[in-house]
């Protein structure tokens, strides 16, 4: 009833091509950003903006880094950890070398170095696909990670072998470090997650995105289009891990504060993977609700008991948000195995026609 | 009948094995500017494997291959594709993810040259480029009388409008040589006359040079400016079609042979 597009009219391509066509829409994101830049720094509390909030928005720009590779492109990669991890230690390399120049830029920069180590990684896709080119990954992954314990330069021959993030502060508040608030760095992490998903956004709806898209779905017509596959695969990597190695930079400098070479293992990988999948494949939004699901729902099952009053052990909850987390990823997969983003779409279907069925 | 023009494409002596398996055998024929010209033979005769060469996914072990002036020894798909030749499946290879009109906006690569940057902000020339292409494919879209099924996913079409896209997506890239792979396989009378059409104004207002692979004789003969006839890869005949009606082998190729 309230979601309906009657009367208004596309005057011509542009607005008619436009990323968010319908007017609800706008409104929409309008309100989830007011909420995102205000309602939550004014009224969170220290939990919800560094253990639920930065976290999930983090998560959420790594999903979106893979979903370019696995759902744009169908290139599927298990070695998205790694690359995060590249971005991590090339910002803390970068930043200790250089303390001058300020950390968000080092951030920003990170990206590159992972986005030319993720394009290195990504040549055997020319000829390999779907499982093959996954274990393929995992050769990154594998050797990736044993650079990060091995190569004692990249840590700076810190004797505990973890990096520790450097404290740095832009206009005087402090943004990295101990002494940074968490509303300072949830506002940092949320301006570039939020610039970050305009930009993927603009990629996917524009020419490259159709090439990806292209690719995915039927490579062999896309080389009669005139894509080049080894190029087009090649950007699709790069692009991706630059989007990772930026969330693995934000993850050690704004959300982490030191980061064993342990953070950047398989399971982080997997966990991508899922929220991926789970989340939706080739869906912007689906790498937000992915990453909802699976880092959000368990912190609030895990509280559900203790606010209900229910006398229940804290290893017994921790078993049960296995349990109940578990059920549900298999739950949605059965409901829709393409994804929370395409439930999310027939529910925006159903709304437009209701009160009819179709 | 357009007039005979000069040859578009001269394939001179083409022969193809895997391995031990010949596909095609020595055969030269040509496709000259402005004709439809068919390509006929039974089931296995090699008619596809030639299209397959002719825009570079096979190479030829033997034979040279002429077009547009310019004979070429291995060339990539992706270069037949900005050299001017588009071609359609015979089963259909759509991007089936992707919307109609993306599908007909991916014919339209090769022709947008916006860089990354432009099309990280999707603003200025990206978003010019964009609506300039879009012009084309709405063009397009009308042409093929398409509209309604713009913004639905390939994948959800019924078999007569997928093929119906494929040719839109061809068009997109404004081919100088279309090659046509079944166009109308497995399509029902209307769907056949409406696909006849859009071949004939194809040639006719635009000048589109046509390769078309046909089983339906009908169509082939009613269609077609010449006919050039394979068997078990090697060319039994070629000319137009009043001739290759009559001819012999042909006859014995399709209908067998009393012994």
């Amino acid at each position: 009833m309230f979601y309906r597009e009657t009367g208004q009219f596309k005057q011509d391509y542009a607005a008619d091509s436009a990323v968010f066509p319908i007017l609800q829409d706008r409104y929409g994101l309008a309100i989830i950003l007011a909420i995102a830049f205000v309602g939550i720094p004014l009224f969170g509390n220290e939990f919800l903006l560094a253990s639920v909030m930065i976290p999930f928005l983090i998560l959420s720009l790594a999903a979106i880094g893979l979903n370019i590779l696995v759902g744009y492109t169908g290139l599927l990669s298990l070695g998205t950890a790694g690359f995060m991890g590249v971005g991590a230690y090339a910002a803390y390399k970068l930043s200790t070398i250089f303390p001058q120049v300020h950390i968000l830029v080092w951030i920003l920069c990170s990206g590159f170095f992972a986005a030319g180590i993720g394009a290195l990684f990504g040549l055997p896709s020319l000829r390999i696909k779907g499982f093959y080119l996954a274990v393929a990954t995992l050769a990154a992954q594998f050797f990736l990670q044993w650079c990060f314990v091995r190569v004692s330069w990249l840590y700076n021959d810190n004797p505990s072998g973890a990096i520790e993030v450097p404290a740095r502060s832009l206009f005087g508040i402090a943004i990295t470090g101990p002494s940074a608030t968490p509303v300072t760095r949830y506002l940092v992490v949320l301006i570039i997650v939020v610039v970050m998903t305009l930009i993927a956004s603009n990629i996917v709806h524009g020419r490259i995105g159709r090439t990806w898209m292209a690719v995915r779905d039927m490579d062999i017509a896309a080389q009669l289009m005139g894509i080049r596959l080894l190029p087009a695969k090649l950007l699709a990597f790069a692009v991706s891990s630059f989007y990772c190695g930026v969330a693995g930079a934000l993850m050690v400098f704004l959300w982490l504060g030191a980061a064993e070479p342990s953070a950047f293992d398989i399971r982080l990988s997997f966990v991508l993977l899922f929220m991926v999948i789970i989340g939706g494949l080739g869906s912007l939004i689906g790498s937000f609700m992915g990453a909802a699901l699976i880092h959000i729902m368990p912190i609030f099952i895990r509280a559900l008991p203790e606010s209900l009053g229910l006398p229940i052990g804290a290893a017994t909850v921790e078993h049960l948000t296995f349990l109940i987390v578990g059920g549900l990823i298999i739950f949605f997969l059965i409901v829709e195995p393409h994804g929370l983003a395409r439930l999310w779409q027939i529910a925006k279907q159903k709304l437009r026609v209701w009160p009819f069925p179709y | 009948m357009n007039a005979p023009g000069e040859p578009l494409l001269a394939v001179d002596g083409v022969s193809l094995a895997f391995g031990g398996v010949k596909a095609i055998t020595d055969v030269s024929f040509d496709i000259r500017k402005g004709e439809i010209r068919a390509i006929i033979g039974p089931n296995g005769a090699g008619k596809t494997s030639m299209l397959n060469v002719v825009n570079g996914f096979y190479h030829p072990q033997q034979g040279r291959i002429t077009y547009k002036g310019n004979t070429r020894s291995r060339m990539r798909p992706y270069q037949a594709a900005s050299q001017g030749i588009a071609r359609t499946f015979q089963n259909v290879a759509l991007f089936r993810g992707m919307t109609t009109l993306d599908n007909i906006m991916v014919g339209r690569t090769l022709k947008m040259h916006s860089g990354l940057f432009w099309q990280m902000l999707r603003y200025g020339p990206a978003m010019r480029e964009e609506i300039e292409h879009r012009r084309v494919v709405e063009d397009i879209i009308d042409f093929l009388q398409i509209e309604s099924i713009r913004k639905t996913p390939v994948g959800k079409l019924p078999y007569g409008l997928q093929k119906r896209v494929e040719l839109g997506r061809a068009l997109a890239m404004e081919p100088e040589l279309l090659l046509l792979d079944e166009p109308m396989a497995g399509m029902n009378i209307e769907e056949k006359e409406d696909m006849c059409r859009y071949i004939l104004d194809l040639n006719r207002h635009f000048g589109t040079t046509i390769a078309l692979i046909e089983h339906d004789m009908g169509v082939v003969m009613d269609l077609s400016d010449r006919v050039v006839v394979l068997e078990y890869g090697h060319k039994i005949a070629d000319g137009t079609p009043e001739k290759i009606k009559s001819d012999p082998k042909v006859i014995e190729a399709y209908l067998g042979v009393g012994h």
